[in-house]
């Protein structure tokens, strides 16, 4: 390798540059800080709420879930958590599994979350919408 | 000119088996073991939000399994997981404004998330407990 760049002439810099992580690794890392900002309050909302409606029965969680604050924070929360779960997941992945299973394990983690963000989304809506 | 590049033993990675456990690197990968257990945590929620949807039977069969001991006993490891994640994540996003890496920084904000991660999770069951649960 070493003797290849002698002969190429080429600064380690110009080879790096457009290639691996140093071309698109920013933008996984940047988009897991920023659902993780918006997680915060969002999760602390949610646990707040689950808290405060301890031993509630079911019509009194559906009044709770149909208020349009409750519906949007819950939907925000659902996109929110399953995209920085589709992130998270993918860097553990890529960090534990190195054979050929890497790619479809990946795939399977974020279509995964993205089902499930949907189904949660659905279900909030019906919820929420449903007279 | 011939290539003299011989090879050194190069330094290994610290085999985790011998490895003491520090602060740092139990929480390093306590974050990532409560990610991991919270995404299964989040499909759980998806189940409880249709089964809501569904109405209050399929609701109420949720309910039963979340509310039976085995249940509790997964959503208070989840209250701890949670907040343990949050705090450590927190942390993580102190360390990306390039703040607190001094060591005795890092020790602090270890213990810090420790302590408070113990605390909310405890303080969450006992409000929860209050409001009837």
């Amino acid at each position: 390798m070493a003797s290849q760049d002698r002969q190429n002439m080429r600064s380690p810099l110009a080879r790096a540059i457009g290639l691996g992580s140093a071309k698109e690794g920013v933008g996984p890392w940047w988009a897991e800080r920023v659902s993780a900002v918006a997680l915060v309050p969002l999760t602390l909302w949610f646990a707040a709420s689950i808290i405060a409606h301890t031993g509630s029965d079911y019509a009194t969680f559906i009044v709770w879930l149909r208020t349009p604050l409750g519906a949007i924070l819950m939907i925000l929360l659902l996109i929110a958590l399953f995209y920085h779960t589709a992130l998270g997941l993918q860097v553990v992945i890529e960090d534990y599994v190195h054979s050929g299973t890497k790619f479809a394990a990946v795939i399977a983690a974020r279509l995964g979350c993205y089902a499930l963000a949907a189904a949660g989304v659905v279900a909030t809506l019906r919820i929420a919408l449903s007279g | 000119m011939p290539s003299t590049t011989t090879t050194r033993p190069r330094p290994l990675s610290p085999n985790i088996q011998i490895y003491r456990p520090q602060l740092t690197s139990v929480l390093s990968i306590l974050n990532r073991i409560s990610g991991v257990f919270l995404s299964v945590c989040a499909v759980v929620l998806v189940v409880w939000l249709v089964a809501a949807a569904s109405g209050p039977q399929a609701y109420a069969a949720v309910q039963a399994a979340i509310g039976s001991s085995i249940g509790r006993i997964v959503l208070f490891g989840a209250t701890f997981a949670f907040f343990l994640h949050l705090c450590g994540g927190i942390r993580h996003l102190i360390w990306d404004t390039v703040h607190g890496f001094e060591l005795r920084s890092i020790y602090i904000s270890g213990w810090v998330v420790v302590v408070a991660s113990m605390v909310l999770t405890v303080a969450a069951w006992v409000i929860s407990a209050s409001m009837g649960g």
